[in-house]
């Protein structure tokens, strides 16, 4: 058989030896075998549990159902802010073929921006679940959704999604009260259940909005499914549905909202309005507002660039946070001050010149009456506005006094019970001044807060809420946009409380005080005396704050002076001046003359009490059914 | 020990009956638990797909015809045709590297009138062992340095042209059959040594001649985690359904990995995870025992066979078939990178079970053609 050294060859051996060969295999096969038994053990005994979340992680998903957002109502029921259905156009990114397909084939059919486009990508790039949705365009007009719907069939993974979305129908004269809800940020993640806002399109920023993100959010809904590779649900494991956020029923009066913004026409300002008896805010407007729906779904750098760059600051809320000095509106609460401390009565009299010195040889200090207003007493001070009165009242008190007790009306501290943002103005004292200037307090620093300027500055919401307190004889309500959450009474964290009663040592000043104030409008030579001639009384005070400060003996000319140097317009007043209703307070930033305050006063005044408003606010009349 | 058990049950069977149509019972016995086992779990894994199924099993039918219609052709024969074949494959080769269709940038087949396709590596995976078994049949064992290098060579040339088209797993298949020969032809253990002790620098040449997806596969299986989502994730979701099966398993059609279509590939080259995380370890544990038992009687096949020739034959192919289920789970369980191996006559495909059943038929050629002593 065998050619070459068939003598020689053992064949036994040969075969012994592979023999040994195959057992040696076997041996290894053996061995192997144990191998992969062990790395089976491995994966199914030891890592056991790891690789069973995973599984379940893999199969089991939790879907969120974001839950309506409670609607916010003003005080007849008139929705001011609403849900209204919206279509997105939404990718499945591992259902797209090809993206550069996709691309070219959409936008043949409806216009998506750059920007869209490159934020979808980011997004994409994410981290995230399979087969999950990612929104590519939202807030579709009826055209663009009717052109996708025709073609959808040919775009594979896309597809057009029915959402909730937030719709402001009064647009910008309630955005500074409302606020408005914006796209969630991580920065708005850190502060709330990042699972319940899996699926929700926006979250309050700013207002009410803002404040009762919690309430308005409601609970989300949260079901557990049994999802497959390509993230269809294949069944639902448990299910909890959605509670619904929690409407609010505001005090504010969407007609006064709307005709206090007209009001103030081309300047800018504030109006705040509030109902003495509840703490409840009327109104709440700072002009120029903005649209709030452009924040809605997250506003274009153009938009944004132009809102940002406008000079009347439509962004800035100046009924919050706009500092101002109260000038003479702060007469009344300086002239009680005197009162309570002694430092003057209803009966001493005094002789007021055209201005007023500390030292006989010191500085002047102007009356804006140069010639002066002779002989007068505390109620005619208020009456005519004698700035000299309150110089040398101030100047006797010094400032701790004043300071102690401002600080009763809400001075100097945020009041507002349900807005976040109020700022603290600057109700100054001794320490102070030490910290912030490291001077002491000196006379002429008095003299000057004694007329609401100086270093004094207060915010519209400040001066209203205490001149709501003055009108309701000392019940100082923290001012409240809130009546009803559902159909609860609102309630209020924080260590404020609701109210408190500021009792005078006197208890009739508050009525001298009032009365003092409706003669402003009553007398020959009250400062308001325009505004005579309705069927009940006004209660008011006028005020002009100065911008700019003039010389010792410079003359204020407002034809000589820029616009934006005029004196801030100012007016407090509250109706009927004996069981007031309705409290105002009002700024014209650089309105000049106190007359247009007082006239926007007056007019909110006649609409609110006699619920008689120009016909043009009737589609802001609500459908009152309580 | 192997040994009497077997002798002790082929007493209970009828024996000249078997020998007379050259079928081995132990052997068909064994293939048999294993296939209707591997038909089991392939309904599972194709998603309760019966059409699949029944493919399946008509493909093993004619597997089995195959393996039948082989055992009746003596070794001898197939001895004298070895060489023959084994030019006649590689010339093969080489028009499927110059003709060959295929599919994702590799081309393995040949085009065959009628719409036929032919994959000439697979075939070279028998043909391989045969032509170096063949080799030795007439040389004294154990093998010379010389004789050595020769059968390197013979063992390079078409493992080179397999690995260009390329197909990666093929042609380490093929090259482990070759190389088995010479390991039962009594390979020095020295060279042996040797041969561990250069793996590393094989490795590095074998990564420079590697194509861009299957250093990616090398690299993913180091760290799947590199890529969850990628090339990561058939590993990650395999271990997965392996880990969660747990000991017992999830029971039949449970497998919420395989079910729900995390698992890809679950019918193919992933079908051990199916059965892993239905069955548990202790299914698992059948499965390897059914194929030891299939490698058992291959082995002793070997060992008892008549000539050189038969007894290198045998071994190699008995042992390539171990390679091939060790390389799956392996894969599959992530302790070897992916490649694409099947699951011997459990994985869903046509090829592999038609070469890998002639591979039996060889063995019961040499089994029952032994002439009586």
């Amino acid at each position: 058989m065998s050619r070459r050294h068939q003598n020689f060859r053992n064949y036994r051996q040969e075969q012994r030896l592979t023999q040994q060969r195959v057992f040696a295999a076997a041996i290894f096969v053996l061995l192997m075998a144990i191998v992969l038994m062990a790395r089976l053990f491995y994966l199914q005994v030891v890592e056991h549990e790891l690789y069973q979340t995973k599984a379940n992680d893999n199969r089991v998903m939790l879907v969120t159902e974001p839950p309506p957002r409670g609607l916010i109502y003003d005080r007849n029921g008139l929705v001011l802010a609403d849900n209204r259905p919206i279509h997105s156009l939404t990718v499945i990114p591992e259902r797209v073929g090809s993206f550069p397909k996709l691309k070219k084939m959409l936008s043949s059919i409806i216009d998506i921006s750059d920007s869209e486009w490159e934020d979808f990508d980011e997004r994409r790039k994410e981290y995230r679940r399979p087969y999950q949705s990612l929104t590519l365009k939202s807030q579709l007009t009826d055209e663009e959704w009717a052109k996708v719907s025709v073609d959808l069939y040919k775009l594979d993974g896309v597809q057009v999604e029915a959402q909730l979305t937030r719709y402001y129908p009064y647009g910008e004269a309630f955005a500074h009260a409302i606020g408005y809800v914006g796209r969630i940020t991580s920065k708005d993640l850190k502060r709330v259940d990042k699972l319940a806002y899996q699926g929700a399109l926006f979250i309050g920023k700013t207002g009410v909005e803002g404040y009762y993100e919690k309430t308005l959010f409601g609970e989300a809904g949260l079901s557990k499914v049994e999802v497959n590779a390509r993230g269809r649900i294949m069944s639902e494991l448990e299910r909890q549905n959605p509670t619904p956020g929690k409407d609010l029923h505001l005090y504010l009066d969407a007609r006064l909202q709307q005709y206090a913004y007209d009001l103030l026409g081309d300047y800018t300002g504030s109006v705040v309005a509030i109902d003495p008896t509840t703490g409840g805010i009327l109104a709440l407007v700072s002009k120029p507002g903005y649209d709030p729906n452009l924040f809605v779904r997250g506003i274009s750098v153009d938009d944004y660039a132009t809102l940002r760059q406008s000079k009347k600051l439509p962004l800035f809320n100046r009924a919050l946070r706009g500092g101002y000095p109260p000038a003479s509106t702060i007469k009344p609460f300086m002239g009680l001050a005197g009162l309570e401390y002694g430092f003057s009565s209803w009966t001493e009299r005094y002789f007021a010149k055209g201005y007023y010195q500390i030292n006989p040889d010191g500085r002047r200090y102007r009356d804006w009456k140069r010639t002066g207003h002779g002989w007068i007493d505390l109620e005619r001070s208020i009456i005519e506005s004698v700035d000299t009165y309150y110089y040398q009242l101030a100047n006797k008190m010094g400032i701790t006094p004043i300071h102690n007790f401002l600080t009763r009306f809400g001075f100097g501290q945020t009041n507002l019970l349900d807005l976040n943002g109020e700022s603290h103005g600057l109700l100054p004292s001794n320490e102070w001044k030490k910290a912030k200037y490291k001077e002491p307090w000196y006379p002429g620093d008095s003299v000057n807060v004694g007329i609401g300027q100086g270093f004094m500055v207060a915010t519209p919401v400040q001066i209203a809420s205490a001149t709501s307190a003055l009108a309701s004889k000392g019940h100082f309500f923290y001012p409240r946009m809130t009546k009803l959450v559902g159909d609860q009474p609102a309630e209020f964290e924080g260590g404020l409380g609701d109210e408190h009663d500021i009792v005078l040592k006197d208890q009739r000043n508050w009525d001298r005080m009032i009365d003092a104030m409706r003669k402003v409008v009553t007398d020959s030579h009250g400062t308001a005396r325009r505004l005579r001639g309705t069927d009940y009384d006004i209660a008011g005070k006028t005020g002009t704050g100065q911008v700019f400060s003039l010389q010792e003996d410079e003359e204020y000319d407002s034809d000589k002076l820029e616009k934006r140097l005029h004196d801030h317009a100012l007016f407090i007043g509250f109706a009927p001046a004996k069981n007031p209703k309705i409290s105002v307070f009002a700024i014209f930033e650089n309105g000049g003359s106190s007359s247009k305050p007082a006239d926007l006063t007056r007019a909110l005044f006649d609409a609110y009490l006699h619920d008689d408003y120009p016909a043009r606010y009737d589609y802001l009349k609500g459908n009152k059914d309580d | 020990m192997t040994d009497s058990f077997y002798r002790r049950a082929l007493s209970f069977t009828n024996a000249r009956l078997w020998k007379l149509v050259h079928v081995d019972v132990l052997l068909m016995g064994a293939l048999l638990l294993l296939i209707c086992g591997g038909l089991f779990v392939l309904y599972s894994a194709s998603g309760q797909n019966v059409a699949m199924v029944e493919r399946q099993i008509f493909r093993l039918i004619i597997g089995l015809l195959i393996c039948v219609a082989l055992a009746q052709l003596p070794p001898k024969y197939m001895r004298r045709a070895s060489p023959m074949l084994f030019i006649f494959i590689a010339v093969l080769l080489v028009g499927v590297l110059l003709f060959g269709v295929g599919a994702k940038g590799a081309q393995r087949w040949l085009a065959l009138p009628g719409g036929l396709r032919f994959q000439p590596s697979e075939i070279m995976k028998i043909v391989m062992p045969m032509m170096i078994a063949w080799y030795f049949s007439d040389r004294q064992l154990p093998p010379s340095f010389k004789q050595i290098l020769v059968v390197l060579g013979l063992i390079a040339l078409p493992v080179l042209m397999i690995a260009k088209q390329p197909d990666l797993g093929t042609s380490l298949l093929v090259a482990v059959s070759g190389v088995f020969v010479l390991f039962l032809a009594g390979l020095g253990w020295r060279y042996i040594l040797g041969a561990a002790a250069l793996a590393p620098i094989a490795g590095y040449t074998l990564w420079q001649f590697m194509h861009d997806y299957q250093r990616q596969r090398v690299l993913t299986f180091l760290n799947p985690e590199s890529d969850p989502l990628g090339s990561g994730w058939n590993i990650i979701q395999s271990k997965t359904a392996i880990g969660s099966g747990g000991i017992y398993g999830k029971g039949f059609l449970e497998g919420t990995q395989a079910q729900l279509d995390f698992l890809p590939e679950s019918h193919t080259d992933f079908i051990i995870a199916v059965l892993a995380e239905e069955f548990g370890m202790l299914g698992c544990g059948v499965l390897i025992l059914a194929y030891l038992l299939v490698i058992a009687r291959g082995l002793y096949i070997a060992a008892n066979a008549e000539d050189n020739y038969a007894r290198l034959l045998a071994g190699s192919l008995t042992l390539t078939f171990f390679v091939y289920m060790f390389v799956n789970i392996g894969m599959v369980s992530g302790i070897l990178p992916v490649v694409g191996v099947p699951l011997p006559l459990v994985s869903y495909g046509g090829t592999s079970i038609i070469t890998i059943m002639a591979t039996f038929g060889i063995l019961m050629s040499i089994q029952t053609h032994k002439r009586a002593r």
